[in-house]
């Protein structure tokens, strides 16, 4: 069973909801393969009822035709005016009076057919089949074919866009977060099923909201692996909202998906444990709102000499590697203040002899140093310090050091 | 009903003691032996088969996993609680277990109730940086708490680290038994370690394993220490790790290296 709509607006959007093989036959023209819909809906009426109840809420002004071959559908839905379903094997009777231009002939046999006086499919549908095969060939006995409505044909499928992108607009401006959390969940259902039916997931959401001011606000969520777990996302979405919410109410909502394949890795069986990446982004969300922003990721060091110099980067599936080794044996580990705290150092025979400091005060019983380290002297932000290893009688062992700000304690080790 | 059955033997051997227990089963459900047997007896036949009394209180051993440090191991779907005053090794040992973990190639997860994570002391001490999610809270054991909560209650790490090694007593004795009874019961029936890094024991009777870490002494090489400092050098700590829980005694020595 196939399905024609001629007319005017989205015709192949609206062909792409209630089938996959679509055909653009012509401008204007869209054919579809509607087989299987009326295990759906039921007789052909209903499913030509569906369809034009779809077009009217989409705005689409189209003809539709529902027939047994393409293109019977295709000539009735140019022909007639309004929804038309045509019966089994009616169709020669149903289209016998439309006029010999739908079938689109040949100048050469159009010419041929009007000094005849064929003007209209019962017409030509009437010739014997011998006779024109002799007389006009091949192409007159399709034409023939056609005119009777049993010329049998496989559509042309076209390719459907894949831009899975939706917008709304509610009544009234939205200003709280959370009834804009219900647009945005029906906004993220629609385009997450109909990536789940194509067989694709999404690694990216983009989120547009357009507010009263006539301002624009937008947040772009990457996910650290494709994805189609609706409730996450959405609640990524809310947690970045609260994060960053709109200056103003919003009056429309466009919420984009980046199509892609979904992840198809079966995990190993003595792969080590690692957190599923779209919970761990949950979790690391909630975390943010938590400490803030910035605060949480991996360490990364850089490539310097200065101290204390990293970044927080993403945290992410690490590459697997082959199993590393720790260090043969236990490292003393330095643990830092931050920020650093300001020290008054009494000296004694150019050494620091009396260190206090927040929660620190001791005498010193031992020491090393100092180390003076210095760098990017080349740069606007240069360091340089002396640094000293003592050991207080409160019991700890402190790194301590002189820059030009005065004396501070970095640190102490444990 | 047969004797013990003898230890070690390969599946297929042990079939006929089944079936032998399968059927002493049967004629005990259906009467046979129940009346010419008392509870003692039907007991002792039963310690008999099974070669040997069994506990039936004790729960079993839990996994553990290495510490990098001999003697010490951690229990899995436990609470690890790093004990110990400024200086006593505690931060030496979390980073061994630290890269243990990550050579293990765990995910794991660091919340840093002071911002005192040193990524360069960690890097030299073996740990797989890419490996490590860092929570840095701002001095606020209140967000260090909540952080590792949602971090265990997300699960996946194979390490969680709450480090409140640097938290004022007052503000980490702020934090109630509950909330640790919370923890506990999250990381239970998992894979993951938890470990908690403080200055006196917090958990107290939520806590797998307690290691209580002190300093022997300091090593500094080079001239005296009335001598000149500059030709002095803090080699590195030796520290004592001892476990003071009822299930576990051990007081392994560590020497921890400076760099």
């Amino acid at each position: 069973m196939f399905a024609c709509l001629h007319g005017s607006g989205a015709l192949t959007a609206l062909a792409f909801e209630f089938s996959p093989v679509v055909e653009q036959t012509g401008p204007g023209t869209v054919a579809f393969d509607v087989s299987g819909l009326d295990r759906l809906f039921g007789h052909p009426q209903e499913v030509a009822a569906a369809i034009t109840r779809r077009a009217k809420e989409v705005q689409v002004k189209a003809n539709l035709a529902i027939a047994d071959n393409p293109d019977a559908a295709i000539c009735a839905a140019r022909g007639f005016s309004g929804v038309n379903a045509i019966p089994h094997g009616d169709e020669a009777k149903f289209l016998g009076e439309l006029p010999l231009e739908l079938l689109e002939p040949s100048p050469e046999l159009r010419e041929t057919l009007q000094r005849w006086g064929i003007r209209r499919f019962q017409d030509l549908a009437a010739l014997p089949p011998l006779g024109i095969a002799e007389r006009l060939g091949p192409e007159g006995l399709r034409l023939r074919e056609r005119a009777r409505g049993e010329a049998e044909r496989k559509l042309v499928p076209m390719e459907e866009p894949l831009r899975f992108e939706d917008a709304l607009e509610p009544e009234c401006p939205v200003d709280l977060l959370e009834p804009l959390a219900f647009l945005l969940a029906r906004l993220l259902n629609g385009l997450i099923t109909r990536l789940a039916t194509r067989g694709l997931a999404t690694d990216e959401l983009r989120l547009r909201l357009e507010l009263e001011t006539g301002a624009t606000h937008e947040r772009t969520l990457r996910l650290p692996a494709p994805s189609l777990d609706s409730k996450a996302m959405l609640k990524l979405m809310q947690l970045d909202l609260e994060a960053h919410p709109p200056s103003a109410p919003v009056v429309r909502v466009w919420l984009g998906t980046n199509p892609v394949k979904p992840r198809a890795a079966q995990s190993g069986l003595y792969v080590p444990m690692a957190p599923e990446p779209v919970k761990l982004e949950l979790t690391l969300a909630r975390i943010r709102m938590v400490v803030g922003d910035g605060r949480v990721g991996t360490p990364e060091l850089l490539d310097t000499h200065r101290p204390d110099a990293f970044r927080i980067a993403n945290f992410g599936a690490a590459k697997p590697r082959a199993a590393g080794r720790p260090a043969a044996q236990v490292r003393l580990a330095l643990r830092l203040f931050r920020p650093p705290r300001q020290a008054r150092v009494a000296i004694a025979s150019g050494k620091p002899s009396f260190v206090t400091a927040e929660g620190i005060r001791g005498k010193v019983l031992d020491l090393a140093g100092p180390w003076r380290t210095s760098g990017d002297w080349w740069t606007a932000d240069p360091w340089s310090r002396d640094e000293w290893d003592i050991a207080l009688s409160d019991g700890a062992l402190y790194r301590i050091y002189c820059e030009e700000k005065g004396w501070f304690v970095g640190g102490n080790y444990d | 009903m047969r004797g013990a059955v003898p230890s070690g033997l390969p599946v297929t051997e042990l079939r006929p003691h089944i079936d032998t227990a399968l059927a002493f089963l049967y004629k005990l459900s259906t009467g046979e032996e129940k009346a010419n047997m008392g509870a003692a007896a039907l007991r002792e036949q039963f310690d008999s088969f099974l070669g040997g009394p069994l506990d039936w209180r004790a729960r079993p051993h839990p996994e553990t996993v290495p510490s990098g440090i001999a003697e010490i191991d951690l229990p899995r779907g436990g609470l690890t609680e790093i004990v110990g005053p400024a200086s006593s090794g505690r931060t030496s040992l979390l980073l061994s277990i630290l890269a243990t973990a990550t050579a293990r190639q765990e995910a794991c997860a660091l919340v840093d109730a002071e911002d005192a994570f040193d990524p360069g002391s960690a890097a030299a001490a073996g740990v797989l940086l890419d490996r490590l999610l860092w929570v840095r809270c701002g001095h606020n054991a209140e967000h260090a708490l909540k952080a590792a909560d949602l971090l265990i209650q997300g699960g996946g790490f194979g390490l969680a680290i709450l480090d409140l090694g640097d938290t004022p007593l007052a503000s980490a004795r702020r934090i109630s038994l509950t909330s640790w009874f919370r923890l506990r019961r999250a990381v239970e029936n998992t894979p993951s370690v938890l470990v908690t890094v403080a200055r006196q024991s917090l958990a107290s009777a939520c806590a797998s394993l307690v290691l209580e870490c002190a300093r022997d002494r300091a090593a500094w090489s080079g001239a005296e220490p009335s001598g000149p400092p500059a030709s002095r050098l803090l080699r590195g700590i030796r520290a004592r790790a001892t476990s003071t829980h009822r299930s576990r005694t051990c007081s392994p020595v560590f020497t921890a290296a400076a760099l």
